[in-house]
C-alpha cells in the first residue's frame, strides 16, 4: 500500500535534502578552510579567503603552544566513562520501566526528562561547592559523574523506547526455559536491543564530547578536555580566527570521524521503532 | 680510594640537592587570557621553572569564560588557581572583599622596586590602602591617525586636545568610502568592555555621569543624550558600514589594513599598529590625545591587566616568587631581547618606558606614558560622583548595567531603536539594579 513517488518528486526530495545537508555542513567546511589560512587572510571577505594561499602555520602554532593529547585523552576518558557508567545504570532502569511498569512509570520518565529543562547555570554554585568539598574539582572522575547524571535521562528514555519494541513474550519464553534475570537481560534482551544500545551509546559519546558548560566550569589544568582547548584560542585582542579554527578542527575531528563511520548504526538506532 | 670517595660525595650532594629542590618545588596553576603578552610570558616562563624547580600549569581561556571561571572559583574559595590574570575592574572589588592576597610586602623588596611602577597603576590595583595585584601592562585611550590622509586632506595635526565637535568635522573631511577609507572607526560591539569603554569616555567628555551622589542612575540626563546622539551621528556620517558589529579587534584589523583615517582606542594597540610586520600603516600612523567636549576629565580611559593571588591559594610563597619574576624590570628586558622592545608590555614601569632601547624601538612610548599619566580614575567626571573608574564604575553591579546599556547603545547605532528609547530603557534597568542591590532605598 506504499504511496508511489514520481521520479520528479524524488528528484525534488533529493535536491532539498542535499541543500539542507550542505547548509548544515557549511560552518564545518568554512572552519576547515579558515584553519589552513594565515590570520590576516582569515578575516578577509569570503571570496578573498578562498583565493588566498594555503598554510599549515595555525596547526603548527597550536601544536607548539598546547599539549593536544592531554586534552584529547581527557575528552576520551570523560566521554566514554560517562557513557558506560550511564548505560550501566540505565539498562536495568529502562528494563524495569519497559517490562515491569508501575502505576507511576510514565510520571517518573517525565520527571526525569524535566531535569533537562533546568538551565545548568542555576545549579552551578551548589555543584561547584559539592565538588570543592569532596575534592572532585578538576578531576576526570568528577566530570564522568556529572556528565553521566546530565545524560542519564536521555539514555533511559532512548533505551525505554527501544525496549518497548521488544515483544515481552520472547523474554517470557526465556524465563520459561529457566533463564535467570541476569541471563535474560544479557543473552536475550541485549542482542535484540543492540542497534538501540549502539545508537544510545554513540549519541551519548557525542553529547559528552561536545559538552562545554560543566567541562569548562569544573576543570582547570588537569582534567580539562578539548572544549577547554578550543576556549584557549579565542583572544580579547589581535587576530585569532585561523588558530581558533585549527584548534576547533583538531577538537571535532575524532568525533566527526567516529560519527561518519557509525552513521548507519546511529540512524538505524534513532529511527528504530519510528514505523509501526 | 680518593676518586671513589669524591664520586660518592658528589652523588650524595647531587641527591641532596635534588631532594631539597623537589621538597620545595611546587606546581602552581595560572589562569589567564590568550593575548600576546601572556603568550610571551608562557614562552619565557620555563626559565623561572628551571631556576626554581617549580612547575606551572597554564589555564588559558577566552576572556568571558575566564571571568566566569575565576569569579566562581574565588567567590567559593575553591583554590583551583594560584595566580589569576585579572583587570583593573575586578582587582579593587575582589581586594575589598578579602578574596585576594595583599601584596604590600613587595614595597619592602628593594630588588623589585615597586616605586618604579606608576602610582596611578598601583592605585588602580589597590583597595583600602593595600595593593592586590601587580601590573603587566596598562593602557589609556588616545587617537590613532593617518599622517598621509591628514596631509592629503590639508588638515592640520592638533597640538592641543581638540573637542569632539572638531573631531567630527575632521572625520567628515577624511571620509572617503569610495576609496575604501572611512573617516573614523570606533567600537560598536555591545559590552561593558567593548563599546562602553569608548562611549563611557565620550559621555564623560560631554559632562555625563553614571550615578549622582545618592547612587541614582543618570542615564536619562541631557548630557547622556547629547553624548549618544553625537556618537551615533559620528558613526553614521563617517564610520564604516555595520559598525555596531565592530569591537576592538575588528577596528584594529581595519586600521592596520588602511581602512580608517582615525581611531580612538587603547594605547596598548600602538605597538602592533606601528609594527611593519603586522601593519600596512606602520609608518603612516601617529597619535594625539582623545578629544574633550565640555570637560577634559575622563576623556581617556584607564585599564590595566595584572596578576593577583587568590586568598584560597595554598602556595602563596611560590606564587609570589613567580609574580616577582614576571613583573620585574628584568622580565621586561627579557621580553625586549626576545620579542623586540616595541613588543614590551607598556605603561607600567617608569624605568622601562625611559629605557633608551625602548625609546628607539617605540618612539611613541612617551606619548603613551603622557596619556596614561594624565588619567585620574578618582576624578573622571565634570560633576562630583561617589565612584571611581573612568570607563567603568568600580562596583560589582556595573558589569550587568554596563552590558545592558552597551546593548541599547548598539541598538541605537544599528538603527533598531532611537537614542531616547535606548537611554530610557537603560535608565530603567540601572535603577532596578541599583534598587535591588540596596544602593537606592
Amino acid at each position: 500500500m506504499a504511496r508511489s513517488i514520481t521520479t520528479k518528486q524524488k528528484a525534488i526530495n533529493t535536491a532539498v535534502i542535499w541543500v539542507l545537508g550542505l547548509v548544515m555542513f557549511f560552518p564545518i567546511f568554512w572552519l576547515i578552510i579558515l584553519s589552513f589560512k594565515t590570520e590576516s587572510d582569515a578575516i578577509m571577505a569570503p571570496m578573498e579567503v578562498l583565493m588566498s594561499g594555503w598554510t599549515m602555520e595555525s596547526y603548527d602554532a597550536v601544536n607548539r603552544r598546547s599539549d593536544y593529547f592531554k586534552f584529547f585523552s581527557n575528552s576520551v576518558i570523560i566521554a566514554l566513562g560517562s557513557t558506560f557508567l550511564g548505560l550501566l545504570i540505565a539498562v536495568p532502569a529502562a528494563w524495569a520501566m519497559a517490562f515491569v511498569p508501575g502505576k507511576r512509570t510514565k510520571d517518573i520518565l517525565l520527571w526525569m526528562l524535566s531535569t533537562k529543562m533546568l538551565p545548568p547555570v542555576g545549579v552551578l554554585i551548589p555543584i561547584y561547592l559539592l565538588f570543592r568539598d569532596t575534592g572532585l574539582l578538576d578531576t576526570r572522575i568528577g566530570l564522568v559523574f556529572v556528565l553521566m547524571m546530565i545524560n542519564l535521562p536521555i539514555i533511559v528514555w532512548m533505551l525505554y523506547t527501544y525496549f518497548k519494541e521488544i515483544p515481552v513474550d520472547i523474554l517470557e519464553a526465556a524465563r520459561m526455559d529457566g533463564a535467570s534475570l541476569g541471563k535474560e537481560v544479557l543473552y536475550v534482551l541485549t542482542p535484540m536491543a543492540l542497534p538501540g544500545l549502539a545508537s544510545t551509546m554513540l549519541l551519548n559519546i557525542i553529547l559528552a564530547w561536545n559538552e562545554a558548560f560543566w567541562t569548562l566550569n569544573l576543570t582547570s589544568a588537569k582534567a580539562a578536555p578539548l572544549t577547554a582547548f578550543i576556549a584557549s584560542y579565542s583572544s580579547p585582542e589581535g587576530l585569532f580566527y585561523a588558530k581558533l579554527s585549527a584548534a576547533s578542527v583538531m577538537a571535532i575531528a575524532p568525533i566527526l570521524i567516529m560519527g561518519w563511520f557509525s552513521q548507519k548504526q546511529l540512524v538505524r538506532g534513532l529511527t528504530f521503532g519510528a514505523v509501526k | 680510594m680518593q676518586p671513589k670517595k669524591t664520586i660518592t660525595t658528589a652523588l650524595i650532594a647531587a641527591f641532596g640537592f635534588v631532594t631539597a629542590q623537589s621538597a620545595y618545588a611546587e606546581d602552581i596553576t595560572i589562569a589567564t587570557v590568550n593575548n600576546a603578552d601572556m603568550i610571551t610570558m608562557q614562552e619565557l616562563a620555563p626559565e623561572w621553572e628551571k631556576a626554581t624547580g617549580n612547575k606551572i600549569e597554564w589555564v588559558v581561556l577566552e576572556e568571558n569564560i575566564l571571568r566566569q571561571r575565576t569569579t566562581t572559583d574565588i567567590a567559593t574559595g575553591s583554590g583551583s588557581f594560584d595566580i589569576m590574570f585579572i583587570g583593573a575592574y575586578e582587582t579593587p572589588i575582589w581586594g575589598a572583599k578579602g578574596w585576594l592576597t595583599p601584596l604590600d610586602d613587595f614595597a619592602d623588596d628593594k630588588d623589585y622596586d615597586l616605586e618604579d611602577v606608576f602610582p596611578l597603576v598601583r592605585n588602580g590595583l589597590s583597595a583600602n590602602g593595600s595593593l592586590y595585584a601587580l601590573p603587566l601592562y596598562s593602557e589609556t585611550s588616545f587617537t590613532f591617525y593617518r599622517t598621509d590622509l591628514f596631509e592629503k586632506a590639508g588638515i592640520e595635526v592638533p597640538t592641543e586636545q581638540i573637542t569632539y565637535t572638531e573631531f567630527a568635522e575632521m572625520a567628515a573631511k577624511l571620509h572617503d568610502p569610495e576609496n575604501g577609507v572611512y573617516g573614523t572607526c570606533q567600537r560598536g560591539k555591545a559590552g561593558w568592555g567593548e563599546n562602553m569603554a569608548f562611549v563611557g569616555t565620550v559621555a564623560n567628555a560631554f559632562g555625563a555621569k553614571w550615578f549622582d551622589m545618592d547612587w541614582k542612575p543618570q542615564l536619562d540626563s541631557p548630557e547622556w543624550n547629547a553624548a549618544i546622539t553625537y556618537y551615533v551621528d559620528l558613526m553614521k556620517k563617517s564610520g564604516p558600514p555595520g559598525s555596531s558589529a565592530n569591537g576592538h579587534n575588528e577596528n584594529r584589523a581595519l586600521f592596520k589594513d588602511g581602512k580608517c583615517a582615525t581611531w580612538v582606542d587603547a594605547t596598548s594597540a600602538a605597538g602592533d599598529v606601528r609594527n611593519p610586520e603586522t601593519s600596512s600603516v606602520a609608518d603612516k600612523t601617529e597619535f594625539f590625545k582623545a578629544p574633550k567636549q565640555v570637560t577634559d576629565k575622563g576623556t581617556g580611559w584607564f585599564w590595566s591587566w595584572a596578576l593577583a593571588i587568590p586568598k584560597s591559594s595554598q602556595k602563596v610563597d611560590t606564587a609570589k616568587d613567580f609574580l616577582k619574576w614576571a613583573t620585574s624590570k628584568e622580565y621586561f628586558a627579557k621580553v625586549g631581547e626576545a620579542k623586540g622592545w616595541v613588543a614590551v608590555p607598556s605603561g607600567t614601569r617608569k624605568s622601562v618606558e625611559e629605557d633608551a632601547r625602548r625609546l628607539e624601538a617605540a618612539p611613541f612610548a612617551k606619548t603613551v606614558v603622557d596619556a596614561i599619566l594624565s588619567v585620574d580614575p578618582a576624578d573622571s567626571t565634570r560633576d562630583e560622583t561617589p565612584y571611581t573608574g573612568v570607563q567603568f564604575v568600580a562596583i560589582p553591579e556595573f558589569q550587568g548595567i554596563g552590558n545592558y546599556v552597551g546593548q541599547q547603545v548598539a541598538a541605537a547605532l544599528a538603527g533598531t531603536s532611537s537614542v531616547e528609547d535606548a537611554l530610557e530603557k537603560s535608565q530603567a534597568f540601572a535603577t532596578r539594579t541599583m534598587e535591588k542591590a540596596g544602593y537606592i532605598k
